[in-house]
Parts: structure tokens; sequence; C-alpha cells
């Protein structure tokens, strides 16, 4: 820049001052210009934000009608005062072991390796969240399951009250049972947990709430569609605190998705669409078989189940000409693939409908109040796992509702696992339920016809993304719906992970001390029993079946 | 680099890529500063390669996340603002540059890595991260703030209180 000495040349001459005081001014200014040349950029930039987020208050406007009043109000913490409820599990298999965890005991061994886990990869949190779930005040008092290595499980996790790991210090030890009617005599007991197989459910239950011990016993409610009655009837005498393991009647978008559905923001719905995908060994009840599992430490007389609810089972069977759905195999031979997969046979489980159909009804039975439905088809078959299962691996279940006018389908494949959304569609939107949720105007929407017409909303694309733990119900953005979807923005929120069976849990011990209702209590547990009853008679039988509401019957038609 | 070297043409070029990428830095950070609850914190835990457990870490550390959180907003506005007028620009090139590297480092397009959040092109080992940071680099060997930007106006400071002192420019 070596004109720029000039600026500033002390040794400028006299006559040369006009043309001197000129060049400094223009100089500057043209200084000045270079200088600021790109500042009106920053002018352009503001412009571009304002009108943005001008765009984007209108669109927020739009969403004024998915406005709550209030958000879902998580359980009031566990109070220090509050009673300590004494519980006996029963059965501690997958299910009775996550039950167990849920209720903040696990076994040493169990928690060391959650330690070793999160010692070698620092992302992993299990361990950090299993140790910071709040403590529900309870006691594990007594135990029993019919294979001895899970009974000793059983008495480890309940006896490690400090939730440590190996040489932990433990706490008095649970009592250990041989039958559950023992547990059930035992006067310290209050309340208890079951996690037996599908055909234990029903006979435990009663049994329980006739000892007058509160019950939470694992979905689906029954074996039989007889003993379904019998509960419903036993629970409401006994006045006893009954929840059903239906664990997302937690999942907090669910909630609000039934607060949508109440506004009326859908229209008229129609149909409701859900199902199940699973595509592994274990998604299709094919569980590994303990070593330790033999006729000696397997009590296979108490497997068998109750001898009233075989009879009702078998009555079934034969009347309906099903005798070849039973077995094949005698019911008091020893067999390890019907102890550890009993699932897969009729004898013991109550297949697609039981296992997996009821989680879905049940959402939607939350979301819509549903009830039960005035008829059910299925169809389906073995079409993959032939491996001596009698159970379907593929079934579909289509229940009518004629009094609303709508139709719900399950569709579900043990052999796929691509991943179908739930959706309510209404003739003015449809709604993907997940642990998200996103409405979809569409485009022949009466209700929005104006607002589709002023180009306000946008037909065909997600309008409304609800993501559970936001305190704001402003539109998200996609980053944000892409992260919570995948279970990532739950963590960030709470600090911790998301755990419904703990959730489902506490709600039932809590309204045992409040001596309040749960959520999924018995007149919904008959709602779901029946309903999925329905789907597995109508598979069975091959032909439609119906509800009489008046009689409350099953009936052909 | 004598700047009075340019031709026009050249200067005006590298000014306008200068100002794209400050816009470009400027924006990202205001659009985070509107987001209600932004949080790096999906991006971090979505981290794969070599340096996905350190990023990891930064996000699962409340502290550090916040931490990060702050300055990746105030860091992509300062850096912005800085390209598009050209004030402290060597400084701000060094930030962008700063930054990109660790948004490729977190987020390497590896042969089989795949993101939750996919990329709106097809990349192999190159991403658009890697090509803004060699275009600072070159704008960092081509400086132009001194003649289109207001480190015209610091020169011309340095220049008379080096003068000032007796020094030869």
């Amino acid at each position: 820049m070596e004109d720029n000495t000039k600026d500033i040349n002390p040794n400028s001459s006299k006559p040369e001052d006009k043309d001197n005081k000129k060049k400094p001014v223009s100089e500057g200014r043209r200084d000045a210009i270079k200088a600021l040349a790109t500042v009106p950029v920053l002018g352009a930039m503001a412009y571009g934000v304002y009108k943005k987020r001008k765009s984007e208050v209108r669109y927020n406007a739009s969403s004024e009608m998915f406005r709550f009043k209030s958000d879902v109000a998580p359980l009031p913490a566990v109070s220090a005062d509050d009673k300590i409820i004494r519980l006996g599990l029963i059965g501690f298999g997958i299910r009775g072991k996550q039950l167990m965890q849920g209720l903040g005991f696990a076994t040493p061994e169990f928690v060391e390796d959650l330690i070793q886990q999160s010692k070698k990869d620092s992302s992993n949190n299990a361990y950090k969240d299993f140790v910071e779930q709040e403590d529900l005040r309870v006691e594990i008092v007594a135990v029993c399951d019919i294979f001895d290595t899970y009974a000793t499980e059983a008495v480890a996790a309940g006896s490690n009250i400090h939730r440590e790991g190996k040489n932990g210090k433990l706490g008095t030890p649970p009592k250990k049972y041989r039958t559950y009617q023992e547990l059930l005599a035992d006067p310290d007991v209050d309340a208890v947990v079951i996690a037996t197989p599908d055909h234990w459910h029903g006979t435990m239950a009663m049994a329980a709430a006739n000892a007058g011990k509160h019950v939470y016993v694992e979905k689906p409610m029954t074996w039989t569609v007889p003993e379904t009655y019998f509960l419903r009837e036993t629970i409401k005498r006994t006045g006893i605190v009954f929840q059903l393991g239906h664990q997302n009647r937690q999942i907090e978008a669910y909630e609000r998705a039934r607060q949508i559905i109440e506004k009326n923001l859908l229209g008229k719905i129609t149909l409701v669409e859900t199902g199940t995908n699973r595509n592994d060994p274990n998604g299709a009840w094919v569980y590994p078989i303990h070593p330790d599992a033999n006729p000696k430490t397997v009590d296979w007389k108490q497997f068998e189940g109750d001898p009233e609810r075989i009879r009702e089972y078998l009555d079934y069977m034969t009347s309906a000409n099903l005798a070849g759905y039973v077995g094949p195999e005698a019911r008091d031979k020893f067999s390890l693939e019907r102890f550890f997969r009993w699932r897969c046979w009729w004898d013991y489980s109550t297949g697609l409908s039981g296992d997996l159909l009821t989680h879905e009804y049940d959402a939607m039975n939350q979301i819509l109040k549903l009830g039960i439905p005035s008829s059910a088809s299925s169809s389906g078959g073995i079409y993959f796992f032939k491996d001596g299962r009698t159970v379907p691996d593929v079934l579909q279940t289509v229940f009518e509702y004629t009094d609303r006018g709508l139709t719900m389908l399950y569709s579900a494949t043990l052999a796929n696992q691509f991943n179908r959304s739930r959706k309510i569609m209404g003739h003015d939107a449809t709604m993907e339920v997940g642990s998200t949720l996103t409405v979809t105007v569409d485009p022949q929407s009466d209700q929005y016809r104006e607002k589709i017409d002023k180009g306000i909303i946008k037909p065909g694309e997600p309008f409304y993304t609800y993501v559970p733990g936001r305190s704001v119900d402003a539109v998200t953005t996609a980053t944000e719906k892409y992260f919570a979807e995948r279970g990532l923005l739950y963590s960030f929120i709470g600090g911790k992970r998301y755990n419904t069976t703990f959730l489902h849990l506490k709600e039932w011990l809590q309204c045992i001390r409040a001596g309040a209702t749960p959520s999924c209590n018995i007149d919904r547990g008959f709602e779901e029993a029946i309903t999925a009853h329905m789907g597995t008679r109508a598979y069975l039988e091959g032909r439609r079946m119906y509800w009489d509401k008046e009689k409350e019957e099953i009936t052909r038609g | 680099m004598d700047t009075s070297q340019y031709t026009k043409t050249q200067l005006v070029l590298l000014v306008i890529l200068r100002v794209l990428i400050g816009w470009y830095f400027l924006y990202e950070g205001l659009s985070k500063v509107f987001a209600p609850n932004w949080s790096a914190y999906g991006y971090l835990m979505d981290s794969k390669g070599i340096f996905a457990s350190l990023f990891t870490a930064i996000a699962e550390n409340p502290t550090l996340l916040s931490i990060a959180n702050f300055a990746n907003i105030y860091g992509l506005i300062l850096i912005g603002l800085s390209l598009i007028l050209g004030l402290f620009a060597n400084v701000g090139q060094i930030g962008a540059i700063f930054f990109l590297a660790l948004y490729y480092l977190s987020h390497p397009p590896l042969i089989n890595a795949t993101y939750i959040l996919p990329a709106e092109g097809s990349y192999l080992w190159v991403d658009k991260n890697l090509i803004m940071m060699s275009a600072l680099l070159v704008l960092m060997v081509f400086p132009n703030s001194v003649c289109i930007g207001l480190d015209r106006f610091l020169k011309k400071i340095a220049q008379k209180h080096n003068v000032h002192n007796g020094r030869q420019y």
C-alpha cells in the first residue's frame, strides 16, 4: 500500500496544499466504502431471518389447535413416609427378572455384569439408570419358581437390597416357596407380582385376591374364556388393587394421543391399523433352554396347570372340533422345549393374540376407549417356524366396532421386522402413534379446508409432531423428531432412560397406598382378555366371532 | 501475499467466498438461538469413527454438554460476523476450520457409517465440511479482509501506530 504513505507524508510542500486537502477526503471515503462494503450483507441476513421467523410464527399459530391445557403429570415421587409394601414374586423367568429390576432388585451377578458393561463402554448407562432408579419402598419377602435355579436367583435378587455387584452387602433373603399356594398363605406378603406362563395367570390372580393380596399380573389376563369372568368377579368382590401388566399405559405420548382424539382433531375415524413385526428366534418365542433344567430341577406337575383350567381348555377345544390344536405331546410328558418355549403351544399359551395383539389393543383402547369389539375375524398360519409349534407365526385379526363405525386391523408376522407405524385414520387427519406422535392432515379434509386453501396447512406433510418430555407443544424440527423416535432424546430429557415397567409398577404400588384404582384395572383387563379371546377363537375356528353385549358372551353369530 | 497484486475479479471472488461462508456460519448459529432447547446432544451421541467415544462422553456429561452447546452457538455467530464483516478474519477463519474439523471428525463419511440424520448427498471420505475447510485455507493464504472489510481500518490504525513510533511499515 505505497500510496497510503502519501496521506501522512509530513514533507508535502505548501503549494500543493489544495490538492492535498482534497485527496485524503476521497481516499478516506474510498477506504470507508471498502472497509464497510460487506456490512449490508448483515442487513440482508436480518431481513431473511425476520421473514423466516414470521412464517414460522404463522406455522406455529396454526398449531394452536394442538395446544393442551396441561402436560401429562408424572407420578409423584415416593416419599420416605410411605408405607413399605412387602411383595411376593411368582415366576422369575424372562419377564419376572425384568419386573424385579423395575422394582429395583437384581442378582449380584446381573448388577456385576452391568458394572462391567459400563466400564467397557462409557456410553452404556444401564448400570447408572438401575442404581439411580427411584426407591419404591418395597421389600421382596417371598419368591416362588418351579425351576430351582430361577428360585435361587430370585432369592439372591430379592436380598440384593443395595443393588450391588459381586461381594456386596446383602439384606435378609426372601423366603423361597415351592408352590404359589404356600406363598399366598404367608401373612407377611401384602401384594404379589405374577409373571408365569399364560395358563397360570388367571388362577394365581384369583387365588391371590382371595387371600387378600393385591395383584400385579402379566398380560394377557387370562388363558381360557370362562376364567375371565371368574377373575373379574373375584377382583370386584375382594376389592384388592389390581393392575394388568400393560406397561405401555405409561407411555406419555399415548395420553397426548388420547387428548387429540378427544378434541376430534382427526375427524371421523374409520380405520385403525396396528401390528407386530419381529424377525428373530427370540421374538418368535424360541427362547434358550437353561442347561441346569431337568426333571429333577423342574416341577413339571405344577407346570402342567390348574386342573379346572385344563378342563375348561379341553372342553372348548373338543366342543369346537379343535382337538388338532391340542398337544400334540401328552400334557404330563416332561419337555424342556415346552417348559422354556411354552408360548409356542396352545396348551399353555394364547399365541400372538395374547402375547402381542393385547399390547396393541390396549394401546388403542387407552387412546380411543374402544371397549370390546362387536366382532372379530382372523386368518394366518404357521408359515416360517415349522418347529412343531401349534400357534401361528403370521396372524391377521380384524375387529369391527359397528357402534363406533370403525375397524381395527391387527397384522403380525414373526419373520420380518420392517417398521410399520400404528395409524389412526380419520376423515380430517391421520395420526401415527409411537414413542412420538405425528399428525398428517388429509388433503380432502373438511375441518381444515380453509387452512389448507390459505396455505397454512400443507396436506400430506406431517403437521404436528409431539415429542414427549418437551414442555412446549411447538412444531418440532425434523432433527428432533429423528432423534426422539430412535430414543436418543429420552435419555437426554430425563437424564435417564425411560422404563415403563418401573412406572407401571410404581402406579400400582401408589394405588395400593392410596386405595386408588390403577390405569390397567380389572375392567380394562376384561376388555383386553375378551378381545384377545375373540381373535383367537376366530383364528382357531376359521369363522367370525361376535360379542353379545347384553349377555356378555362370545357368540358365533 | 501482496494483496495489491490481486486483479479486481480475484478480489471480488475471494470476498464473495468469504462472505458466503460467513453467512452459512452466522445463520447456523442464529437458528440455534431461535430453536427452543436446542442441544448438540443428539448430534454428538450419533458420532461414529475413532473419536466417537470422545464426542459421546461430552454429550453425556451435563457440564461439558452445556459448554459445547454454548461454544457452538456463539462460536458460529462470532465466526459468521467475523467473516462477513472482514473483522479479525484470520481468527475467524481459524475458528471456522476448528469447528469444521470437529464436525468432520465426529461424523466422518466412512464407508460403513450411517447416521441418524442422513446427509443430503452421497459422500465417501470427502464431505462438504472437508471442502469448506480447504476453501477456508485458501482464504487464509489469499487474505482479502484488509482490502474489503473492517480489517482495512485495523490495518490503517496499525500503520499509523507504527509510523508514530518511528518504525517503517
